[in-house]
Parts: structure tokens; sequence; C-alpha cells
């Protein structure tokens, strides 16, 4: 384990970008092949639409998929202004008696696959709720458009602070599986909130927005704020 | 007990008749339906008129200029053309007129029918009676043309001139099919098909009057049906017979909505609803494996409404229980089990042995939120949440063959409605506006379009659509899409 330790962390710190890794002696040493570290300041959806960076929390235990058992863990209030924050990457918080770490990815695919976040970084990904958010950068106001969201397996989002949407059971992730009301993304900065709850086995999330036609909306830009070294 | 059985039975057959067109509906050999200036007008045989402002609602119109057998009518121009045969003498000797008039509402200043002449005649001697004229412009060639004929001898093909609809004088009459009158050509995907009616009129219930069909790829045919046997020759596929509570239908005429809401009219020469009379009915076409299908009306019942699109199903937005009850997953062979298992536990996949009865609504909807709840889409589970009513409502007005329906959660009170943002929502008891009437049109693929008769605020018309797999929405209808298709199956 020592040696693995001793090669995994310089690996990683070659690898910059490359890899999404977490350097702990404590953690797996699996790394996300679908998660790297942002290296810009600001990234656009991609072709289809889909939002590729997030600032994701490491996973707090939890358990129930049904409509209310899902209301009911996102209500519960696990850290401080958990509605309206927007940390930092490698910032932490306190969950009871446990420290969990905000971390900044990129996606190389349309999801964002927690089972590999999870993994690589020690943590489990079964009956577990995920926190996720990124900001959402529009150059102009945008009315009439919906979030279209996809997620394994129950989840529930925000749009600057509202509760827009929730899909609930045990289910895979389906593009535009739940699609949102229509609202207004405002001029300038808009955070997406999210909660995703897992039973058990593979998770992962997927989000983009829809136009007034159904059509992927790509005029916006997303941001994490600054990336930690 | 006899008494309460006796009541249920007129109360359904109350319902059935309440879902048949409203108003005055006796006519004779209708012609197809056309509209002017927003009303819907046909014409019968002896001079009847019909007109409606919905479709739903008929009232008697003005008798044209000219009284005959089983006009048919189209629309050039700025001409509204109405064909008219009558016997001269004894059949077979007939001849077909044209009059027309610059509109059919016979309020307008404009109303005022011209004659323009002999379109097509028989003899008495020829083997044709030049009577029952379809009229036909062909969407593909743009020419004009007229069928005609009945039991005497041929149905046959004349072209028309399309700006004066007068005979072409150079057309000369062919022979296309036999054994039929009422014949009427349409035109889908490539083919030319021949509406026909087949058996006997005029006998009330004893009528064998039947709609049959066969297609060729040129009008002038040859008409063959399912099985190759040329109209020419009696053939002739069922488009629709009798069945229900009518008998004999006949004359079909198309009524082409657009946006791929296709509906035929016809009559039936018995409605025994209606002491057997002569009634106009307006019904769905279909459309299966390149033939046309009579399609129904919707009728009053409880539905589970899917998404063509998504296979998933309208319900409320709110928890579901599995019927009968929760399960672990998991416990099955040998182990511990429950009081009086033995030791066992229960094989999960042996079932709970006798009837698992449905939901009780009434018991589930304690739990529901008592003001408003949104809907979305499911997976069908047989619940309580996705199970729903059709009702329909015989004074809120309706559209061609059907009146609105109210939509609640069966067994409750509780209304689908659109709201003024063009979503869905639930509201807890009916009230009647218009924003929870729905209008159920079957398209032409046998799925249907959902659309409220208003949604606040815009003048939009706008239909049911699935939008993601989970969600649904009002959106501007796309014939060419299956978002604001839905399926309308028993539960």
């Amino acid at each position: 384990m020592g040696l693995i330790h001793q090669l995994v962390i310089p690996l990683a710190l070659v690898a910059g970008s490359a890899v999404f890794a977490f350097a702990d002696e404590n953690a797996s040493r699996y790394p996300a092949p679908s998660l790297t570290r942002p290296d810009s300041a600001e990234k656009a959806p991609n072709a289809a639409g889909f939002i590729q960076r997030w600032l994701i929390l490491e996973p707090i235990s939890c358990n129930g998929l049904t409509d209310s058992a899902v209301q009911a863990a996102v209500k519960a209030e696990y850290f401080p202004n958990q509605f309206s924050v927007v940390p930092r990457d490698g910032e932490a918080v306190t969950v009871g008696s446990t420290n969990l770490t905000w971390h900044a990815v990129d996606t190389k695919e349309y999801n964002v696959n927690l089972y590999h976040f999870a993994h690589s970084l020690g943590k489990p990904s079964s009956f577990v709720l995920f926190w996720a958010l990124t900001v959402v950068n529009c150059s102009e106001e945008l009315p009439g458009v919906s979030l279209a969201i996809g997620s394994n397996a129950a989840s529930v989002w925000w749009v600057n602070g509202q509760e827009v949407l929730g899909i609930y059971g045990d289910r895979q992730t389906v593009i535009d599986d739940g699609v949102s009301r229509r609202l207004t993304l405002k001029k300038g900065q808009n955070i997406v909130r999210c909660a995703v709850i897992n039973g058990g086995g593979a998770t992962d999330f997927c989000a983009r927005f829809l136009d007034p036609d159904e059509k992927p909306l790509k005029k916006f830009t997303v941001s994490v704020g600054e990336v930690a070294r | 007990m006899k008494l309460l059985a006796l009541t249920e039975v007129i109360l359904a057959f109350t319902a059935w008749h309440a879902l048949a067109l409203e108003g005055q509906v006796q006519i004779h050999d209708p012609s197809t339906i056309i509209q002017c200036d927003g009303k819907y007008y046909t014409f019968g045989t002896g001079g009847a008129c019909l007109v409606s402002d919905d479709g739903w609602t008929w009232a008697r119109g003005v008798t044209p200029a000219r009284r005959g057998m089983a006009p048919d009518i189209i629309q050039l121009g700025d001409h509204y053309c109405l064909y008219v045969a009558a016997n001269i003498g004894a059949q077979p000797k007939a001849a077909i007129n044209l009059i027309w008039s610059r509109t059919l509402d016979s309020n307008s200043p404009d109303y005022k029918w011209e004659e323009a002449g002999v379109v097509a005649s028989s003899d008495g001697i020829e083997d044709c009676n030049a009577i029952d004229p379809g009229v036909f412009l062909d969407p593909v060639e743009k020419k004009l043309w007229m069928v005609y004929g009945s039991y005497f001898g041929f149905i046959r093909l004349v072209q028309l001139d399309s700006k004066t609809g007068m005979r072409d004088p150079a057309s000369q009459p062919l022979n296309i099919a036999i054994n039929c009158e009422a014949s009427d050509p349409i035109y889908n995907d490539g083919w030319y098909y021949l509406l026909a009616t087949h058996g006997s009129c005029c006998r009330g219930a004893d009528s064998g009057y039947n709609i049959r069909v066969g297609r060729a790829r040129s009008i002038s045919g040859p008409y063959l049906d399912h099985t190759g046997i040329d109209m020419i020759q009696g053939g002739g596929k069922l488009f629709l017979g009798s069945g229900g509570r009518v008998i004999g239908p006949g004359h079909f005429g198309l009524l082409d909505l657009g946006d791929g809401v296709q509906k035929f009219s016809c009559h039936y020469e018995a409605d025994l609803d209606r002491g057997g009379a002569s009634v106009l009915d307006i019904r769905p076409l279909l459309w299966k494996d390149g033939w046309p299908v009579a399609g129904e009306n919707l009728k009053e019942g409880t539905y589970e409404i899917e998404s063509a699109r998504t296979g998933t199903a309208l319900e409320l937005a709110v928890e579901g229980m599995p019927v009968g009850g929760r399960r672990n997953r998991g416990n099955f062979g040998a182990g511990p089990g429950g009081p009086g298992s033995g030791g066992q536990r229960p094989n999960p996949f042996s079932g709970r042995g006798g009837v698992i009865p449905p939901q009780d609504v009434a018991q589930f909807s304690t739990n529901w939120p008592a003001d408003n709840i949104l809907v979305r889409l499911a997976n069908y589970l047989c619940q309580a949440q996705q199970k729903w009513a059709f009702s329909a409502l015989t004074n809120a007005g309706g559209y061609p063959g059907s009146p609105y329906f109210k939509i609640t959660i069966a067994g409750t009170e509780r209304t689908l409605a659109a709201t003024k943002d063009g979503e869905l929502v639930t509201l807890p008891a009916f009230t009647g506006g218009p924003e929870q009437l729905w209008r159920m049109d079957q398209l032409t693929d046998g799925t249907w379009r959902i659309m409220p008769k208003a949604v606040p605020k815009t003048k939009e018309p706008l239909a049911m659509s699935a939008i993601g797999a989970s969600s649904v929405t009002l959106a501007r209808f796309n014939p060419d899409s299956d978002k604001q298709r839905w399926l309308i199956k028993i539960p």
C-alpha cells in the first residue's frame, strides 16, 4: 500500500488535469476515467447541450427513493446554507461528524458518473446522496427554457433557489427523463443545484437546458470558480 | 334488484346516445361536409341541409335552390359547387346538375344559387344511373373528377373543369365499379381509393348498407380490394358496417381537418336510439397497412393515458403505492419467516393467494394534497393516481364528431386542467371552465391528440405533449412528431 501511495501521488501531479484522482493516503486509488479537473475559467455545453462542469460534494449516507423519502432527504439540513452556498473547489463542510469536500470536475461525457467520482475518492456510491451545483453564465436573459435531466437514481433540482423538478424511484439515467416547466435564465449568473440519491449500483446524472422549441440550449457557459491546484 | 339493473342499463344507453351528434341530425344521403366561414354544412336527399358551428351540434339549414338525391359539394375558388342528381321519370334515367353559390351562409347577401347546367346524365337505356355524385380534386394532378352511379349498371368517372366545375367536354365516362352506389374517391400516400356503399338502403333496421373500398394507382383504376378483386367485378374491402346501436352506414364523405386529423361523415339508415331514424355521423378516419379504417369516437369510461413516444403514463405527481401494498425484495427461499409461517420466508414469486383488488382511490386520495396537484409521466403500475375517467359534457359544445370531455382521476372529482402558462395541473374539483374541457381527436394512426378547449391568456391551440420521458406539458401540435400522440387504453 505504501509503495502504491508513493507511486500514485507523483503520477497524479504529473498527469495534472488528465486524471481525476484524490491523493489521500486513506483513499482507494481508482482513477475516474470519465472525469477530469477543470482547466479553464468557463466551459460551454457540449454539442448536444449537456453541462459538463460541476462542483460535487462527497456523498452523504441516505436511504429511500420514494417521492416522500427523497423529498424528506433533500429538505433535511446537512450543512449551513446548503440551498444557497456556492462553494469553492476543495472547500469542506461537516456533516454529522464527517468532513466532506467539494470537488470541481469536468466530465468527458454527456453525463457525470458519480460511481467513478465516489470510487476515485474511496467513498461509497450506494445508499448515498450527492449534492452538485454549477453556475450558468448567460450573456442575455433567456425566457421560456426548460431544465432537462436524467439521473440514477432519484434527484431533485433547483434553479436560482427554486425547486423546479424532481424524479423519484429506482431508475436509470435517461436523457431528458424529467423536464422542468418553462423558466427564465437571467442575464449573468444562474445557479443550478441538484441532489442525486442512489440506491444500489451505478449512479450518474445528466443535465441540459432546452430552448422554447425543445432544442438543446447552448447560449451559455458554466463555471465553478477557481480550482485548487 | 331488477329495477336497479334496468336503471343501470338505461343509464348505459343514455351515455352511448349522449355521444352521438347533438341537435337535429336527421338526414339521408349526406354530402361531404364542407366548411364555409367557420360553419360546417352538409346537404342530403330531398333538399335537406344541416349546419353546425362546431361539427357537434347541428341544426336545420336552408334548402338549396335545387332538390334531388344524394348531392355532393366542393369549393372551387369562391364558388361552392353543389352537384344534385334527380331521376327524370323512372330510374335509371337521370341527370346531375351543378348549382353554385359564393357562400353557404343563407344570411349573407352573397347567398344565391346559380344554375350551371347538366354535368352528367343517363338516358335510361345505358348501363348507368346518373345519381349519387362524388366530387374529387386530385391533390397530385390538380384535376377535378366526378364519380356517379348506383345499382343500375356501373359507377362511372368523368373529368370536370377545375375552375368552373362543369363537365370537361372531351371527357367520356369510364366504368370503374359495379353493384354499389354513393361512391367517393379519396387520395392517400400514392393511392387512389374509391369508397362506395354496398347493400340495401331505405329499410330502416333491415338495411344492409355498408361502405366498402378498393384502391388504384391511378384515378381511372382498376380499383382492387385487399383480396385482388376489382370493384368492377363487385369487389370491395369492408370499411364500415353496422354496429352497436346503428345500422346501415352509407355515403362516405371525407372531412380533412389538417394536421393529420382526418374524419369521415356518413349516415346510418337506422339509429336505434333515435327511433330508427336516418342520421348523420362523423367519425375518425384511420389508416392501417395502406387501407382506410373507420375509427370510433371516444366513449366515456376510465382509461390509462399513455404517451406513444415514451410508453409512460399520465399520473398525478404523488407518491404511489404498489397494488396490494409494499413488500420487501429478495426474501425468497427457506429462512425465518413471520408468525404462522412455520419459520419459512414467503416465496415472492408465488403470489399471495386470492385476488388482489384494485386500489380504492377513496383510501389513497386521503394522502394526496387537497389543493392543486401537478401531473407527470411514469411507468404504469395500475395505481389509482394513474387512472383517468372521461366524462362527456353535453352542454359544453364540441367539435366534429364528439363533445368535450372532463378528465378526472377515476373515483374523484380531481380534474385535469390547462394553466395560463401552457402547463398542466389537476384541480381539486371540476368548475366548468374551458381550460378543464378536453377535445379528443383520433389521429390517422389510431393514437389520440388531446387538446384543452382553451388555454388561459393564449389563443394558440395547444395539445398535451410528452417532454422528456417523465414530464408532460402543452405545446403546439406537430403532426410529424409522436410527442403529442397518446394511447387511450383500458386500464
